[in-house]
């Protein structure tokens, strides 16, 4: 049995401790934002925090975070109101949606780290994330709008 | 000239002429469209008589709930056919629910492809709107105690000079129950394209808000009370691999292990394949590893990616075989004779659809019915095959429906609901069956690899007198749908999908055009659908071969095009929905040379190539025009695209946010198809299953993109995948013009551009 915090919550899982953390997020505890996509940590659907940093929980032991902060999509913002989500129905950015909670935690530790981010900052730190539906572009864009609004450069609306 | 559209297997989904139905049912009022065999006559009693399909209702609170029989996988479907209704209805948007449908026959055809929804739906539901806006009128009118034509309907209410009444008033109190002949139906007054307040605007489409918070809910996440795990072993060939025997020693002790069953498949979809059951998805994957399966394989172990294009090649080479689309006389003649020719052979490799979601399903039996929960774009071709499969009528199985983590053609084939199905069966218990990403690249119906050749004939000063055109790839439709073929000139039958775009606009003399079926790649693997399809191939090579020829006649490459693109004769255009033409492609194309500064001077190994389509069928042409800016690097051949321009006509726009990415979205999938993405099969598999080795665009790829829709209130046509189509001969054509590399294969690698480099002349 593997005890951690999840969205603020203490959780046990009883699957394996070299089981993949995502399935025990998807099939053990019933969240199911957290997508599969390629299983081997290329994709970066599966992109969950743990203490704050982005991690493929489709290649993280659940052991390896016994006692660790897990956030996933779903406790992201409690409202659903991060300033990414917002940027995110604003520019209409999912297509299918598939790829969008990965892409989304992966973008909120960018911004953490680049307040202010660049293209190249976008690139390199976004590679990771695949978007089959090829929604790039916006993704792009709500980024910087998030970044300005984190920024207070622009207010909401 | 025999038709040059998929007209086959679109009259099988248009509804025939049918009368529309108001009902009243419980505390609300029904709109949908009566099944054929009652559309002519009167109506006695609604309830009796009739079994409608319901295309909305609205009840005593004013909702308006829409029912939507497409898939949603990105394109916002139900929020573009929800706007169609309630523009019409003049509804109030904020009251409009739109619920995505299970399968039931009563729904006719249910299918989600070809870029047809909005096209197919249009004028259907406009005057499914509008019927209900009359009846509402009238209704109202008569409770507000006016008479009906001082009433006007708008925002979900109808208004008379002094007073009004909500829809929801009228539900509840009126008595709405009216027919509607087809006739009558045809002569209903449909707005003024200057009287929208829906179309052409934007709004939140609905199904974004759940795909932002982790709710939406798509097939891999569907749960069953006692549901159990399967992980597939995909035997070494798609046919004809047996199973000898199943070792599972090695999985015994793992904890959560159930057993391994190889499937009895009556419907021959999966043959050779085992399942491994377990508790839990984490012990099911771990023990399809430890799972050991002897399988004797089918004849296509021996096939590879070589062996199907040289096939191709003997196919092209004898000049007796497959289907002629066009087949005007002259065309030997014409090019035995020319002072002035070329002939160009152009290839495109296997190319995997890699949807994200990877395939899955849940499936099990309850109160007498079967259920399978997954995301499909094709139920109705899926649902007789599980029947077989099944043993049981199609009546008694229900396709819950999914969002589609990304469809681009591959869940147009069900059949990866079979296995879960018989799985189910197997075992007596519900079953999630979950292919990893590598199952999942080992069971797709990928982009058949392609061969063609071209042919073209000119006179002095350029004018074209003939053009052959001989295209050679797997065919989707024989396998997967074979009613659905056309008849060619000469009586063959040919997939429609795997040709359209050889069929084009630009008058070019005397044409033929030859369809043939590269049966080896039909053998070898399950040719799929993939983004438009054999449009993306076929205009690769059209569009390469028209630059090719412009310059060996020593002609600009937009004026050579703008020549042929005169809308004579066959290239006119017509209604319903290619009025215009020819013209209009030109204007697409003028537009996007003007827009990417065609002509103008560009730094060293900086090129623009221009490419333009009609998108896929002639019946329903999207005007696309592409300018690819690329840079080539000349020491190692990497090709870096800087801006892709599109310039699109589409005919009236429904909901141009969702047009934009449809087309941001295509465009993107043409520049991965044109030098990124491509596998090839080794004995009989994919060469790659995982992202280790497969390429795809990623956010460091991506150029500046800039789209322009032409205004337009033509029909509305379709926009999820005319974009793919235009993007990769755009990019052959730039590197041309950056380098002079001429490069005549998808993808399109280095290696590639290196060596043309070396060859140019």
């Amino acid at each position: 049995m593997t005890k951690f915090n999840l969205n603020g919550r203490t959780v046990s899982v009883h699957c394996p401790d070299d089981a993949p953390l995502l399935w025990a997020i998807r099939d053990e505890l019933g969240l199911t934002g957290t997508k599969f996509g390629c299983g081997i940590g290329f994709c970066g659907a599966c992109t969950v925090h743990v203490e704050g940093r982005a991690t493929r929980s489709c290649i993280t032991p659940v052991g390896g975070i016994a006692g660790a902060r897990v956030t996933t999509i779903e406790g992201l913002d409690p409202e659903g109101t991060h300033p990414l989500q917002t940027a995110w129905l604003e520019l209409q950015v999912p297509q299918c949606g598939y790829c969008q909670p990965g892409q989304i935690m992966q973008a909120a530790t960018l911004l953490k780290d680049y307040p202010n981010p660049t293209d190249r900052d976008i690139n390199a730190i976004m590679a990771g994330n695949v978007c089959r539906c090829m929604t790039y572009v916006r993704i792009r864009k709500a980024i910087k709008l998030a970044a300005k609004r984190t920024r207070g450069e622009v207010t909401h609306g | 000239m025999v038709s040059l559209s998929a007209h086959g297997l679109r009259s099988s989904v248009e509804p025939s002429r049918r009368g529309f139905l108001i009902t009243m049912m419980g505390a609300g009022v029904m709109m949908g469209y009566a099944r054929s065999s009652f559309a002519a006559g009167p109506v006695r009693s609604a309830g009796e008589l009739f079994e409608p399909t319901i295309w909305y209702g609205i009840d005593s609170s004013g909702t308006v709930t829409i029912n939507i029989i497409r898939a949603e996988m990105g394109q916002h479907v139900g929020t573009a056919l929800g706007r169609i209704v309630a523009e019409e209805l003049e509804a109030d948007w904020n009251k409009v629910k739109i619920v995505t449908v299970d399968s039931d026959s009563k729904w006719g055809t249910m299918i989600t492809g070809a870029s047809w929804s909005v096209w197919q739906s249009f004028p259907l539901l406009s005057r499914a709107g509008a019927a209900g806006r009359i009846a509402l009128v009238e209704e109202g009118a008569k409770l507000l105690g006016v008479p009906s034509q001082v009433c006007k309907a708008g925002d979900g209410a109808v208004h008379a000079r002094r007073s009004s009444i909500l829809y929801g008033e009228i539900v509840a109190r009126g008595d709405l129950r009216r027919t509607f002949t087809a006739e009558q139906l045809e002569e209903l007054p449909i707005k003024a394209p200057d009287k929208r307040r829906l179309i052409g605007r934007d709004t939140l489409a609905l199904d974004v808000p759940s795909k932002v918070n982790g709710k939406g809910r798509y097939g891999l996440d569907a749960v069953a009370e006692g549901m159990i795990y399967a992980r597939p072993k995909i035997p070494p060939t798609r046919y004809d691999s047996r199973v000898i025997s199943i070792d599972d020693s090695a999985a015994k002790g793992l904890p959560g292990y159930l057993k391994s069953v190889a499937l009895e498949d009556p419907s021959g979809t999966v043959p050779g394949w085992v399942v491994v059951f377990a508790e839990s998805f984490i012990a099911a994957n771990r023990a399809a590893d430890l799972v050991k399966v002897t399988w004797s394989s089918g004849k296509a172990a021996i096939i590879s990616e070589r062996d199907m294009q040289n096939y191709a090649a003997g196919l092209i080479a004898d000049r007796n075989g497959g289907s002629l689309l066009v087949d005007d006389p002259g065309v030997d003649a014409a090019l035995s004779s020319a002072k002035h020719k070329i002939e160009r052979t152009y290839t495109t490799g296997t190319v995997m659809h890699f949807a994200l979601e990877p395939l899955s399903a849940l499936a099990f039996e309850k109160d007498g019915v079967f259920e399978i929960h997954t995301g499909n774009q094709w139920q109705t071709l899926i649902l007789p095959v599980l029947a077989k499969a099944l043993g049981r009528s199609q009546d008694k199985i229900v396709m819950r429906s999914y969002l589609i983590g990304g469809g681009f053609g591959r869940r147009l084939d069900g059949d990866y609901a079979v296995p879960a199905a018989l799985a189910a069966k197997a075992i007596g218990k519900p079953v999630k069956m979950v292919c990893t990403r590598p199952d999942d690249m080992r069971f797709d119906c990928p982009r058949s690899p392609s061969r063609q050749v071209l042919r073209m004939a000119w006179e002095d000063g350029g004018r074209v007198t003939a053009m052959d055109h001989h295209a050679a790839a797997g065919w989707p439709t024989a396998v997967m749908a074979p009613l659905f073929m056309l008849k060619g000139a000469n009586g063959v039958p040919y997939d429609p999908f795997s040709i359209q775009g050889a069929d084009h606009w630009y008058t070019v003399g005397a044409q033929r055009v030859r369809a043939l079926r590269n049966d080896l790649a039909d053998r070898t693997f399950r040719a799929g659908y993939l983004r438009s399809v054999g449009s993306g191939w076929l205009n690769w090579a059209v569009e390469s071969f028209m630059n090719e020829a412009a310059y060996a006649a020593g002609i600009d490459p937009v004026e050579f095009r703008l020549r042929l693109l005169d809308g004579a004769g066959r290239n006119a255009g017509s209604a319903p929905s290619a009025v215009g033409g020819a013209h209009r492609q030109a204007t697409v194309l003028t537009r996007v040379a003007e827009k990417a500064g065609w002509g103008k001077q560009t730094p060293r190994d900086v090129g623009i190539g221009i490419a333009t389509t009609f998108g896929q069928e002639r019946a329903m042409p999207t005007w696309v025009a592409c300018a690819a800016r690329v840079r080539v690097d000349r020491s190692n051949g990497h090709v870096a695209v800087e801006k892709l321009t599109l310039v699109i006509d589409a005919g009236t726009i429904i909901h141009p946010d969702s047009a934009e990415a449809q087309v941001e979205g295509a465009a993107l999938w043409g520049l991965g198809m044109a030098l990124h993405e491509g596998s090839a099969f080794v004995k009989g598999q994919p060469k790659d299953t995982n992202l280790d080795t497969y390429r795809v665009v990623r956010m460091g790829d991506v150029p500046a993109v800039e789209i322009e829709f032409l205004p337009s209130t033509e029909a509305p046509v379709g926009l999820g995948e005319p974009a793919t189509t235009a993007v990769a001969p755009a990019i052959g054509n730039a590197i041309f013009s950056a380098c002079g590399a001429r490069v005549r294969h998808l993808p399109i690698r280095p290696e590639a551009v290196l060596e043309a480099l070396a060859h140019r002349a």
